[in-house]
């Protein structure tokens, strides 16, 4: 019996029976497209919930002038002066962990405009702080290097201040602020960002290059703290560590000497973060579990009851002069053929479901290549199983008693 | 063929088979023997339970006795493994059955290759040689591209008859092939098995109608799992000319 000759006969058991073949295809095309869809929309959660907590700056270090003391008396932290431009330049050129960094100055008093004002503190940054507070610019442009480079008296705004000194709806872009006699003119309007789970106002926000509130406004040459952002989450420690070593260095601090500066991170929102992270995890893999199970039991039956009811067909072959490993190659190919082919099916239509799924309900959604390995695999081993179990059952009866299965 | 007729091609020797049904044992077939030549047209009869199907199947290689010897063209059946009984079934026997068995919504000539299929010496284009060859000897040389599901009972059986004849069998196994079969087509599908003797084919028929056994050359009689009867018949009636005295169908 040659293997040419059994391909010939699946293939034509396939394709004479175009609807069982069709139906049996059909368990397998759900089974595969179910889970790819469920899990596309798992993990879509999964990100979209992440993305959400990582927006409030899980990755944030920011590192403060220590408290130092002076005769036994610990001083107001604010007041030392231990962080230097130079740490900042440090820093930014040897932490690689943390690849935003930004020093931050901050100067508090009246900004006016015409006849209204307004309480505030401006905060003196670099592009960096963006990315590090995850801020977005609404409108207008950010201040650029050459803007620090020149002690610009340029600022960008928050919503709450846009709409407390512009209350005539003039487009503030261009319009000259006052802040403690010091003109700034507006040339960026921030995204607004509502208030943060500590009830503070996001929004009541003034940034300007850290060089002009240093030299125009506050008139000090050390800085009030830094703030950076890790690569990630789950780097921020190393990150840290890096920092602190790159600080200890800079300020010459002995082994045994206590820092003279503080760092912290975001330790509530990391914690969050990872449990969210946890719970979605176990989650998926219920969902991932659960779509397998139902796919794996729906494939199982078609196959099963679409071999048993063809006992009669395989004592008739072996009548004719099919020897058993016969008419279990030629089940197995067929049960192959059907697998695959579902499977592949299954693929596309999980994959086009997941983006209708996206485009009309507006889910976030994400694909990723092991969900659709895992449901392919499973569903086309499963598949050939349930195809080849009963063909074996078949193939081991008396060609006899094959023939007369009612 | 032909100028060897005295060769046996089915010798049984002292055949028993017994099925156990629960705690009891039911002798089918107790000590049955004879030898059947080449070129015979045999009838097996008897009432129903007489052991004739079962009979049949030990011939056809789809069962083994429980104890005997049996011998089929010079090869003992009873030392085989599944895999060698499927060969020889394939190479030494063509069966016709009561209901025909023809594989659904498959043409007429697919079914007739399937035996061929199974047969790694018999290449695609000898194969549908041959199969169109055992078409037009049954006359459905005109229907090889039908269905199963298009054709009419006498159709399907003339096709399970190619079927049987396509891998040159030493013998011909028939199981009430016209049982299921209104006289008319019954006495066609026997002319074809006449014809199919006297270009030299073993046919052994198995039936409780007593009537065919008038069209054969030979008929065994059953009973109780026992040879009661082997009787040559010499005045062997020709089914062409019954069917041409039966009365036409009114269409």
């Amino acid at each position: 019996m040659n293997i040419l000759n059994l391909f010939k006969i699946s293939l034509k058991a396939l394709t004479n029976n175009k609807m069982r073949t069709f139906l049996t295809m059909l368990g397998i095309i759900i089974g595969v497209a179910s889970v790819i869809a469920m899990l596309a929309i798992g993990q879509g959660s999964k990100k979209s919930i992440q993305a959400e907590v990582s927006e409030m700056g899980s990755n944030m270090i920011m590192i403060h002038p220590g408290a130092e003391r002076r005769g036994g008396v610990r001083q107001d932290p604010s007041a030392m002066q231990t962080l230097k431009l130079e740490d900042y330049y440090s820093i930014r050129d040897e932490a690689f962990m943390a690849p935003y960094v930004s020093p931050n100055v901050s100067s508090g008093g009246q900004f006016i405009f015409s006849s209204n004002n307004y309480p505030g503190t401006i905060n003196g940054v670099n592009i960096d702080y963006l990315e590090i507070r995850q801020l977005k610019l609404g409108y207008g442009e950010m201040f650029t290097d050459s803007d620090i480079l020149t002690n610009a008296k340029v600022c960008v705004i928050g919503k709450t201040i846009v709409d407390n000194l512009f209350t005539n709806g003039e487009d503030p872009i261009g319009q000259t602020v006052r802040f403690n006699k010091v003109p700034f003119t507006v040339i960026g309007v921030l995204q607004e960002k509502g208030y943060n789970s500590m009830g503070m106002d996001q929004d009541a926000v003034v940034l300007a290059p850290y060089t002009t509130v240093m030299k125009r406004l506050a008139a000090i040459t050390y800085l009030q703290g830094i703030y950076c952002s890790a690569i990630s989450e789950e780097y921020t420690e190393i990150a840290i560590e890096e920092i602190r070593s790159i600080l200890r260095q800079n300020h010459k601090l002995e082994t045994g000497v206590e820092d003279n500066f503080t760092i912290r991170s975001q330790q509530e929102l990391s914690s969050m973060m990872s449990s969210v992270t946890d719970v979605m995890t176990i989650l998926l893999a219920c969902i991932a579990g659960i779509s397998l199970v139902v796919g794996g039991i729906g494939i199982m039956n078609i196959m099963y009851v679409s071999v048993t009811e063809r006992t009669k067909e395989i004592g008739l072959r072996m009548s004719v002069g099919a020897r058993p490993v016969d008419i279990l190659s030629q089940f197995l190919i067929e049960a192959t053929i059907i697998s695959i082919i579902g499977g592949l099916l299954g693929v596309i239509i999980g994959v086009s479901a997941t983006y209708l799924v996206k485009m009309i309900v507006q889910w976030p959604v994400y694909i990723t290549s092991w969900s659709i390995m895992l449901s392919f695999g499973v569903c086309t081993i499963i598949g050939v199983f349930f195809g080849w179990y009963p063909a074996r059952k078949a193939a081991n009866l008396d060609p006899i008693d094959a023939l007369r299965y009612e | 063929m032909d100028n060897n007729k005295s060769k046996p091609v089915i010798q049984l020797n002292e055949i028993c088979r017994d099925f156990i049904v629960g705690e009891e044992t039911v002798h089918a077939l107790r000590n049955v023997s004879f030898s059947i030549n080449e070129g015979e047209f045999v009838t097996i009869m008897g009432t129903s339970g007489s052991g004739k199907s079962t009979l049949l199947n030990i011939l056809g290689c789809l069962d083994t006795p429980t104890s005997g010897e049996y011998l089929l063209d010079g090869v003992p059946a009873k030392k085989m493994s599944k895999n060698e009984r499927a060969v020889l079934r394939n190479r030494k026997i063509g069966f016709v059955f009561q209901n025909y068995n023809l594989l659904a919504k498959t043409t007429a000539i697919e079914n007739v290759e399937l035996p061929l299929l199974y047969n790694s010496e018999v290449n695609g284009k000898e194969r549908r040689e041959r199969a169109t060859e055992a078409l037009t000897q049954v006359g459905l040389a005109d229907r090889m591209l039908h269905k199963s599901n298009q054709m009419s009972g006498g159709q399907m059986q003339r096709v399970a008859i190619a079927r049987a004849l396509v891998n040159d069998p030493a013998v011909i196994l028939a199981d009430e092939a016209t049982g299921n079969l209104d006289s008319r087509t019954s006495f066609e599908i026997l002319t074809l098995f006449q014809k199919l003797h006297r270009a030299g084919k073993t046919i052994i028929f198995v039936t409780h109608n007593a009537e065919i056994a008038k069209y054969c050359s030979r008929n065994l009689f059953l009973k109780d799992g026992k040879l009661v009867e082997d009787t040559s018949n010499v005045n062997i009636l020709d089914a062409e000319t019954t069917l041409k005295s039966l009365p036409k169908e009114e269409d």
